[in-house]
C-alpha cells in the first residue's frame, strides 16, 4: 500500500478542519470565553504539527490512489478527524473524561447525536457551536469537500475515495468530473442549510439557535442545545424541522435533477417514492396509536410526523419523550430506526434502496423456486441492477446484522434492560442518537461503562461509512508489506 | 470541451487519459459494465451503460450539452450509427468515427455529409501509412511531415560506428552539409531539447528536423546506408497488412505475407493478387528461414499478439534485416522497447489518439490555430505547427532576441512556400507557419503560450 499518499492526503484535511474551527474559536473570543479559546488554540496548535508531519512523510507520494489506499484513507481519515475534533471539548476540561469527549465528538461527526451530557445548557456556546458544526461537516462527508476544494486535477482514483465515503450501493457521478460533482453537492447542502436557517430565524428562533438547529437538521445529527432537545421551541418551528429533516433524507441527486428540470425521472426514482410512503404510512399508524394518549388529532399526527422524520432520517431531535407510547409504536419507530433515509442523503441507517433491493432479491427467488427455468432481470427505478451491486448489498446485509449482533453482545455485560441495550447499539449503529427506555429521548448515555462507549462509538463509525472502510482498515491485507 | 467517447476499448482508453491530460470532460459510454467501472476507478471521467448508438443512451450521456463524439466501438455500423444519431440530437456537435473496414471506404467519401461526420479515423489505415513512409526512408525509424509535406522531423539512431559520435550540434553542419536541426534527443528515456554545445553519444535518438527534399542528401552525407527497400515480408495478415501490402505493391516493392488462418490467408491472395501469400505459423523460426527472412530487406511484423510481433521481429533484426517494424498494440511498455532492438514500433491506436487529440486542439482553437500535432519521442515530446496571425505576439522580431520558454524550441519556418531551418537571425511573420517543438508536460493550445511573457 501507497502510505505517503494516504498520510498527503490526510495531512491536507487536517488543514481543511483545523480551518472549519477557526468560527468556532472566533465565538469563543466574543463570548470572551478564554480557557475554551486556549483549548481551540491547542488544538490547532496540535492538528498543524500533524499535518505537517504527514504532509512531510507524503511529500513524494504518486498521484493515483488504488482501491486499497482510498478505503483506507477514508477511514483513517474519520477517525482522525474525531479525534482532532474532540479535543476542545477535553482540552477545556468541559468534558474531563477524554472517552466521553471522543465519544461526543465521533457522535458528531457521524451525525448520530449521542450525547453523553447530562447537562447540555452548561456547556459554552463556542462548544456548543462546533458540536452542531461537526454535524453539518460529517453530514456530507469531509472527503466529498475536500475533493471539492482541494483536489488535484486528473489525479487518477480519486473516484474510490468518494465511493468509500458516501451512502448506498452504488455511487454515481452527477457530472464528468468528480470536482464538479462534489460541488453540485455541496453547494445544494449549502443553499439547503441556508433555507433552513432562514425559515427557523423567521419564525422567531434566537440566532445562535438557529444556527446550530439548522447545522444539526442538515447533517441529520440531532444535537440538541437544551436539555429537552426541541419541546420548548413552538409547533412551527418543529414543523420546519419535520419538513427539512424529510428533506436532507432524500438522495441529493433527486435536487440535481429538478435544477436540471428533469422531473419525469424524479416521478420515475423508486426509493424516492418509497421513502414518502414508507414515512406516511409511519405517521398514519403511529398518529392512529397515539391519539387516546394525546386526545387531539391535530397534535398526535404532528407529534407523529416530526418523530418519525426524525428517526428515519436518523437525526434523533424529540418533541417529546416516545418512552411513554405504547409498545406498537416503538416498534415502528425502531423498525424506521433500522431503515434510515435514502442513499446519498446526508441520513444514516440501512438504507431504503437496500431494502428495495432485499425485497426484490428475495421475489426474483421465490419465482426461481417455482419457475427454474425463467430469466430475470432485476430493475429499480427501470435500471437493470447488475450482480455485483447485489451482491454488495447481501454482504452489507451479514455485516451489519453481525456486527449489530456483536455489539448488543457486549454491552449487554451492563446493568440495564435489553430494550436499553438493544436500542442503544442501532441507535448509534445507525447514526440516530436517542434509543428507548434508560437511553431515551430524555435521557443520555453518560451512565454507560468505557468498553460500552467505545463499542458504541465504533459502531457510529461503522455506521456511518457503511462497515467497509473500517474493516477495511483493520484488515491484514491493507497492511501487509509482501503481496 | 465536453467530449463523449462511444466505445471503451484500447483506443477508447487511450483517448481517455490523453483527453483527460488536455483538461477536457468526458463521457464514456460501453455496453459492457466492468470495463466501464475498471475505467471509473482509473480515470475521473462519468461513465454511461448502454448500446451507444440509442438515443436513450446518448441522452443519459448528455448528447446535448456535447461538444464532440468520438465513436470507436469494435463495431463501424454501430459507430456510423451512432454519429448520425448524435448529430440528430445535437446539430453543432462534430462526429469523428472509427471504420476499419475497406468496402466502406467509397461511401464514406460520398456521404460524408449525410452521415452527419466531421471526420473518420481508420486507425489500421494510418498506421500503414505511417510504416510505408518509414520504409521509404528506411534509416529513419520515424518520419513526421509538416508544412504541407515540405518539412519532416526525422527519428534517427546514432549507431556507435556513425559519424555523428562525439560530435556538438554546433558542427553538425559540416557533416551534413544540409541544413538540419536537431531538435530533441532521447538519450535513456529522458527527452531534452538540445542547444549547440550538445554532445551525441551513440544510442541517442535524434529527432532532426530537415526539408523534405533533403532527406535524401541527408542520409547519404551522414554516410548511412541507402539501400532502397525491394522485399518486404509481412508477418500477420490482418486490416492492417493489407492495407500496407496495398500501398507497397503500388509502389512495385515485393510483398510476402504470412498468415496462419487460412480463410484470411485465402482472401488475401483473392485481394492482393501480386502478393505471395503463404499460409503458416509466422512465429515458426523454420517458416521464416524457409521463406527467407534473411533475404528481404525489411520485416513487419503485423499479428494481433504483441509478444509475437517483439519475437519475431528480435529475430528478424538478429538475421541482420536492415529495416523491422513492429506493431506494438500495448504501448504502456514502450520506454523498455528501445533497447530490445526491434526497430521501429508502430501503435495503431496509439497513433489514432493523436489524430483525434490533434482534431481536438484545432477545434478549440478555430483562430491563432494549430495545423498540426505529432508526439514524437513516446509522446515525451510534442511537435506542433502554428499559423502565425494578428493575434501571435513577437512577430517579425529574430528569434534570438524572442523571449521562449524553456524546453521550446522552433524548428521551422515556412514563409511563403519557402521552408528555413531557423537560427537566431531569422523571424516569422504574419501569415507564416511555425513548427514548434517541446517537451513540456502542459499542452499549448495557441502559439503564444510558448512565449515566456506574461502578455501585454
Amino acid at each position: 500500500m501507497n502510505i505517503k499518499i494516504v498520510g498527503r492526503t490526510i495531512g491536507r484535511i487536517i488543514l481543511i478542519e483545523g480551518l472549519f474551527m477557526l468560527p468556532a474559536l472566533l465565538l469563543s473570543l466574543i463570548e470572551r470565553d478564554f480557557s475554551v479559546s486556549i483549548a481551540y488554540v491547542q488544538t490547532l496548535a496540535i492538528m498543524l504539527g500533524t499535518s505537517g508531519v504527514l504532509l512531510i512523510v507524503g511529500r513524494r507520494s504518486g498521484e493515483t490512489f488504488f482501491a486499497q489506499e482510498g478505503f483506507v484513507t477514508v477511514a483513517l481519515c474519520w477517525v482522525i478527524f474525531a479525534v482532532m475534533g474532540c479535543l476542545p471539548f477535553f482540552l477545556s476540561g468541559q468534558i474531563p473524561s477524554f472517552i466521553d469527549a471522543l465519544f461526543e465528538s465521533i457522535s458528531g461527526f457521524t451525525t448520530t447525536g449521542a450525547s453523553i451530557l447530562s447537562n447540555v445548557e452548561a456547556m459554552s456556546r463556542s462548544l456548543l457551536y462546533w458540536r452542531s458544526f461537526t454535524h453539518w461537516l460529517g453530514g456530507m462527508g469531509i472527503l466529498v469537500f475536500a475533493l471539492a476544494v482541494v483536489s488535484d486535477k486528473n489525479s487518477g482514483g480519486t473516484f474510490h475515495l468518494m465511493k468509500a465515503e458516501s451512502p448506498g450501493p452504488s455511487v454515481g457521478k452527477l457530472t464528468p468530473r468528480l470536482r464538479d460533482t462534489a460541488t453540485i453537492l455541496y453547494g445544494i447542502y449549502i443553499t439547503m442549510t441556508v433555507l433552513c436557517f432562514l425559515f427557523l430565524l423567521v419564525g422567531g428562533m434566537p440566532l445562535f439557535d438557529s444556527l446550530c438547529t439548522a447545522f444539526g437538521t442538515a447533517g441529520t445529527g440531532g444535537f440538541g442545545i437544551k436539555n429537552d432537545s426541541m419541546v420548548s421551541y413552538r409547533p412551527y418551528l418543529q414543523n420546519v424541522c419535520t419538513v427539512f429533516m424529510a428533506l436532507f433524507g432524500v438522495n441529493f441527486s433527486i435536487y440535481y435533477l429538478l435544477l436540471l428540470r428533469r422531473f419525469t425521472d424524479i416521478l420515475h426514482d423508486e426509493e424516492l417514492r418509497w421513502y414518502l410512503l414508507i414515512m406516511f404510512s409511519a405517521t398514519a399508524a403511529i398518529s392512529w396509536n397515539i391519539l387516546p394518549l394525546i386526545g387531539n388529532l391535530g397534535d398526535s399526527i404532528q407529534q407523529a410526523a416530526f418523530q418519525v422524520s426524525s428517526i428515519m432520517t436518523t437525526t434523533g431531535f424529540s418533541t417529546v419523550d416516545f418512552n411513554l407510547w405504547p409498545t406498537f409504536s416503538k416498534a415502528v419507530l425502531m423498525g424506521l430506526m433500522l431503515l434510515g433515509a435514502c442513499a446519498g442523503s446526508t441520513g444514516g441507517g440501512f438504507k431504503v434502496i437496500r431494502l428495495i433491493l432485499i425485497i426484490k432479491d428475495l421475489k426474483r427467488n421465490i419465482r426461481r423456486i417455482l419457475r427454474p427455468r425463467s430469466v430475470i432481470v432485476m430493475r429499480v427505478s427501470d435500471q437493470p441492477i447488475d450482480r455485483q451491486t447485489m451482491r454488495g448489498v447481501n454482504c452489507f446485509l451479514s455485516a451489519y446484522l453481525i456486527l449489530i449482533v456483536v455489539s448488543i453482545a457486549i454491552v449487554s455485560l451492563e446493568p440495564y434492560s435489553l430494550e436499553t441495550t438493544i436500542s442503544a447499539v442501532i441507535a448509534c449503529f445507525n447514526n440516530i442518537g436517542p434509543g428507548l427506555d434508560t437511553v431515551g429521548p430524555t435521557a443520555n448515555f453518560s451512565m454507560l461503562s468505557n468498553l460500552s462507549k467505545l463499542v458504541l462509538s465504533a459502531d457510529m463509525l461503522l455506521g456511518r461509512l457503511e462497515i467497509f472502510p473500517i474493516l477495511a482498515l483493520f484488515s491484514r491485507y491493507s497492511w501487509r508489506k509482501n503481496l | 470541451m465536453n467530449i463523449i467517447i462511444a466505445g471503451d476499448g484500447k483506443v477508447g482508453l487511450a483517448l481517455t487519459s490523453q483527453l483527460l491530460r488536455e483538461e477536457h470532460d468526458l463521457v464514456v459510454i460501453d455496453s459492457n459494465p466492468n470495463v466501464l467501472r475498471a475505467n471509473l476507478d482509473q480515470f475521473d471521467v462519468m461513465t454511461v451503460h448502454g448500446n451507444a448508438a440509442t438515443m436513450a443512451t446518448l441522452r443519459s450521456a448528455n448528447v446535448e450539452e456535447a461538444d464532440l463524439l468520438i465513436a470507436a466501438t469494435s463495431a463501424d455500423e454501430i459507430n456510423l450509427l451512432c454519429c448520425l444519431t448524435a448529430k440528430r440530437m445535437n446539430r453543432h456537435i462534430h462526429t469523428i468515427a472509427r471504420v476499419r473496414s475497406p468496402e466502406y471506404a467509397e461511401q464514406l467519401i460520398a456521404m460524408r455529409e449525410d452521415l452527419g461526420l466531421s471526420m473518420t479515423i481508420n486507425p489500421e489505415q494510418s498506421a500503414a501509412m505511417d510504416i510505408f513512409r518509414s520504409l521509404q526512408f528506411p534509416s529513419f525509424l520515424r518520419r513526421e511531415t509538416f508544412g504541407k509535406g515540405r518539412v519532416e522531423i526525422v527519428e534517427l539512431q546514432v549507431k556507435p560506428d556513425s559519424v555523428l559520435c562525439d560530435i556538438p550540434l554546433s558542427s553538425l553542419y559540416k557533416i551534413a552539409k544540409v541544413k538540419v536541426l536537431v531538435c530533441a534527443v532521447d538519450r535513456d528515456g529522458t527527452v531534452t531539447i538540445p542547444d549547440g554545445s550538445y554532445v551525441l553519444r551513440p544510442g541517442d535518438h535524434i529527432y532532426v528536423t530537415a526539408k523534405a527534399v533533403n532527406l535524401a542528401q541527408l542520409i547519404k552525407n551522414l554516410g548511412i546506408s541507402t539501400r532502397k527497400i525491394r522485399q518486404v515480408m509481412l508477418v500477420g495478415g490482418g486490416r492492417l497488412a493489407y492495407y500496407l501490402a496495398e500501398r507497397l505493391i503500388s509502389a512495385k516493392i515485393n510483398v510476402k505475407i504470412i498468415e496462419s488462418n487460412p480463410v484470411r490467408a485465402r482472401s488475401l491472395a483473392e485481394q492482393l493478387p501480386k502478393a505471395a501469400v503463404i499460409e503458416g505459423d509466422g512465429s515458426s523460426k523454420v517458416l521464416l528461414d524457409s521463406e527467407g527472412i534473411r533475404q528481404t530487406d525489411a520485416v513487419v511484423t503485423l499479428t494481433g499478439i504483441d509478444e509475437e510481433n517483439i519475437v519475431v521481429s528480435m529475430y528478424a533484426a538478429s538475421n541482420k534485416v536492415s529495416k523491422v517494424v513492429t506493431k506494438v498494440n500495448r504501448l504502456e511498455y514502450s520506454g523498455m522497447f528501445a533497447n530490445l532492438g526491434i526497430g521501429s514500433v508502430v501503435s495503431p491506436k496509439e497513433l489514432c489518439g493523436s489524430n483525434i487529440v490533434r482534431y481536438v486542439r484545432a477545434m478549440q482553437n478555430q483562430k491563432g490555430s494549430m495545423l498540426a500535432l505529432h508526439r514524437i519521442a513516446d509522446g515525451k515530446a510534442e511537435a506542433m505547427e502554428f499559423l502565425v496571425d494578428d493575434s501571435v505576439r513577437w512577430r517579425s522580431t529574430p528569434l534570438k532576441d524572442v523571449p521562449l520558454r524553456r524546453g521550446v524550441l522552433i524548428a521551422c519556418i515556412t514563409h511563403l512556400n519557402q521552408t528555413i531551418i531557423p537560427d537566431g537571425n531569422n523571424e516569422f511573420r504574419k501569415g507564416d507557419s511555425v513548427v514548434v517543438v517541446t517537451t513540456l508536460e502542459n499542452p499549448f493550445r495557441q502559439m503564444n503560450d510558448i512565449f515566456n511573457d506574461k502578455g501585454i
